[in-house]
């Protein structure tokens, strides 16, 4: 025998094995409930916090099986429309139309910061910007790093005179959504509104939060707004910003965070109102939530399987929120995890509440 | 009874080529009445705006297309103007001059490169070209003769040039690679004689090998072309995705947008919002447009040079 092992021990093995591993898969799942697939996606932001959250909560209940796709909020929404997905996952909140015809919950996840990231040769961190400098040079009206108005706020640096090159996201992105939002409450300069895509009147677009890097890496004298986590991870130096009360925050796990602590109170009244520009001292003024958006009523699928999506959201604002920071998103502020809870606490199925 | 099977055979065979060729003309039906079905919110709204408008906005329901089907137009016109004289060299070099020993490897080049993904393209045209062309080419050219508005400032690298560039690139292997195998069949008699007669070399590609070939590498032109407008994941790499070029600015250092570029930038999240959704159907039905009457051109074209040469 050249192998050492005959032909048929070798079946016999391969048989061994695969019998017991069927039994013991059989052992294992036979104490178990009968298994639930939850289908789910949207939003590509929360993609890797939540791909964490699914495998850790699959490690707790094995027999509930979450998929979660990274097809974009606006995919994320007109899937949950069509009941194809269980679950969306949204940084665009609803209009009051849509919510006129879709009652659906808006459950804050976790939250992100923009960052307005630069590539300066000569100039490491340390630049300082307000909301209508950031305006003026993402409409062109600024255009030489060293215009005195970029001057006056950062004397100490040594700015070229180099022409700015604005990068800026060429798809649809809710990035470029918390962006404007932010420039529209926070700078009469702006004009051109906010939304998913503008209308940008300079400089150049780059597909996904991942491109818009590399081409900040490799252009100099480029300014661009990130994720903040996207900046963090390549090293490219992010601007402080100048917020509602006048101080110059860096921006960071904490002072993103405060800035969700500063709009609890506003979001008691309506959980989408945006928490850009708030004020508070050490509050980062561009923020913004990611939400679950979920149907007040799940009739339209059995008790079970809404009451294992609405206790895995629940473990996601409690426990799963352990798993943050780790992944650089912000932790949720126990006052915002409590608007969570009483949202939760409204989701029916077949006229009884699940929770 | 032998005949009788073979006559069912035959027709079988016969409706089963049938059915084939009609699933593609029903697939083509298909596409082209789901195209028209889904643009009409947008052409009943916005009406031409979506060939003549100059602007894009969203947030405002403004959807101008004017600025992505120049951009497609012009990356591919000039794609063009670069690949076809850059692979006629390459055909004749491959077939009338270069070494045979050579050969295989040529050929095997060109099958290579037009083999290769677009998105890879893309990857070097961003991380690669980009930067040498910005600091080699756009920076000079714009510091001495930047006064021309062709050829003004500021320099990106990401250019509606820099997208021709990566086209001709793209679409020189496929026009070559067709024209090297044209070229080679031109009939050995015609060109021996040539020969025979004392004529030189190029007299013989002139007179012998282009007249011969035409038809042939125009169809390889029209293909080429084919995909440079169709092209979308590499020209969205390294376009810079604006509607700066050509209404704010002409210049070939400003960055720009074309049509896939934009339906690839916008379309996932354009499915809220109905009429943009529309109205990137609309500019795609736009392109779908666009290709068949360059095909319809060049078939009557080919038709007439076709008479004409008596081939």
């Amino acid at each position: 025998m050249r192998y050492g092992i005959s032909r048929i021990s070798l079946v016999a093995i391969v048989a061994v094995v695969l019998v017991s591993a069927g039994v013991g898969y059989y052992i294992i799942n036979s104490q178990q409930v009968t298994p639930v697939s939850i289908t789910a996606g949207g939003a590509s932001f929360p993609y890797p916090l939540i791909t964490k959250w699914i495998s850790e909560y699959n490690k707790l209940y094995p027999h509930i099986q979450i998929s979660y796709q990274s097809v974009g909020s606006g995919a994320g929404i007109s899937n949950l429309f069509s009941k194809t997905f269980d679950f969306a996952g949204s940084d665009a909140t609803l209009t009051d139309a849509q919510l006129a015809n879709y009652s659906v919950l808006h459950i804050p996840e976790t939250m992100g910061g923009v960052v307005v990231s630069y590539n300066i040769p000569g100039v490491g961190s340390g630049l300082k910007l307000t909301a209508d400098v950031i305006a003026k040079i993402f409409q062109g009206n600024i255009t030489k790093w060293n215009d005195p108005e970029i001057i006056s706020l950062n004397p100490s640096l040594n700015l070229p005179d180099k022409n700015i090159v604005v990068v800026r996201r060429s798809d649809s992105s809710g990035t470029t959504f918390v962006f404007t939002n932010y420039l529209k409450n926070a700078s009469s300069f702006w004009k051109l509104g906010s939304g998913t895509s503008v209308n940008w009147p300079v400089g150049i677009g780059a597909p996904q939060n991942s491109g818009v890097a590399s081409t900040l890496l490799q252009t100099p004298y480029s300014i661009g707004y990130l994720e903040f986590f996207y900046a963090h991870n390549n090293s490219i130096p992010y601007a402080s910003i100048q917020n509602k009360d006048g101080q110059f925050v860096q921006p960071s796990l904490q002072t993103i965070s405060n800035a969700a602590k500063a709009g609890a109170a506003l979001l008691t009244n309506d959980v989408r109102t945006p928490i850009v520009n708030l004020p508070g001292k050490d509050v980062y003024p561009i923020a913004a939530f990611t939400y679950i958006l979920i149907y007040k009523d799940l009739s339209y699928m059995d008790f079970n399987k809404a009451k294992a999506i609405v206790n895995f959201i629940w473990w996601i604002i409690h426990d799963g929120q352990n798993y943050s920071e780790s992944l650089l998103y912000p932790k949720l502020p126990t006052e915002v995890v409590k608007i969570g809870e009483s949202l939760l606490k409204q989701v029916t199925c077949q006229g009884k509440p699940i929770l | 009874m032998n005949y009788k099977s073979n006559s069912f055979f035959e027709k079988l065979f016969k409706s089963t080529l049938k059915i084939a060729a009609l699933i593609v003309i029903g697939i083509f039906i298909l596409l082209f009445y789901s195209l028209v079905e889904r643009s009409i919110p947008s052409l009943s709204q916005n009406g031409l705006e979506i060939l003549l408008g100059t602007s894009w906005d969203p947030n405002f329901e403004i959807f101008g297309g004017a600025p992505a089907i120049l951009g497609t137009l012009f990356s591919s016109a000039i794609a063009l103007v670069f690949a076809l004289p850059i692979s006629l060299c390459i055909a004749i070099f491959y077939t009338e001059y270069g070494p045979v020993r050579l050969r295989p490897f040529i050929s095997g080049v060109m099958d290579l490169l037009a083999a290769i993904p677009s998105v890879i393209y893309g990857i070097w045209g961003l991380w690669t070209l980009s930067p040498i062309l910005k600091i080699n080419f756009q920076e000079p050219i714009i510091a001495s003769i930047g006064f021309i508005p062709l050829f003004s400032g500021p320099a990106y690298g990401l250019s509606i040039f820099l997208a021709s560039l990566i086209l001709t690139i793209m679409i020189t292997p496929i026009i070559s690679s067709i024209s090297i195998d044209i070229f080679s069949k031109t009939p050995m008699p015609l060109r021996e004689g040539m020969f025979a007669l004392g004529a030189t070399k190029w007299e013989v590609i002139k007179n012998v090998v282009f007249p011969f070939a035409k038809r042939g590498v125009f169809a390889a032109t029209i293909l080429g072309l084919g995909r440079a407008l169709g092209e979308t994941m590499a020209v969205t790499m390294v376009i810079g995705n604006s509607y700066i070029w050509p209404f704010k600015s002409i210049s070939l250092f400003s960055s720009a947008s074309t049509i896939t570029s934009k339906i690839a930038s916008e379309f996932p999240e354009s499915v809220v919002n109905i009429i943009h959704n529309s109205s990137l159907i609309s500019l795609a039905l736009v392109l779908l447009l666009i290709s068949i009457s360059i095909n319809f051109v060049a078939e009557i074209i080919s038709k007439k040079s076709a008479g004409r040469l008596n081939v």
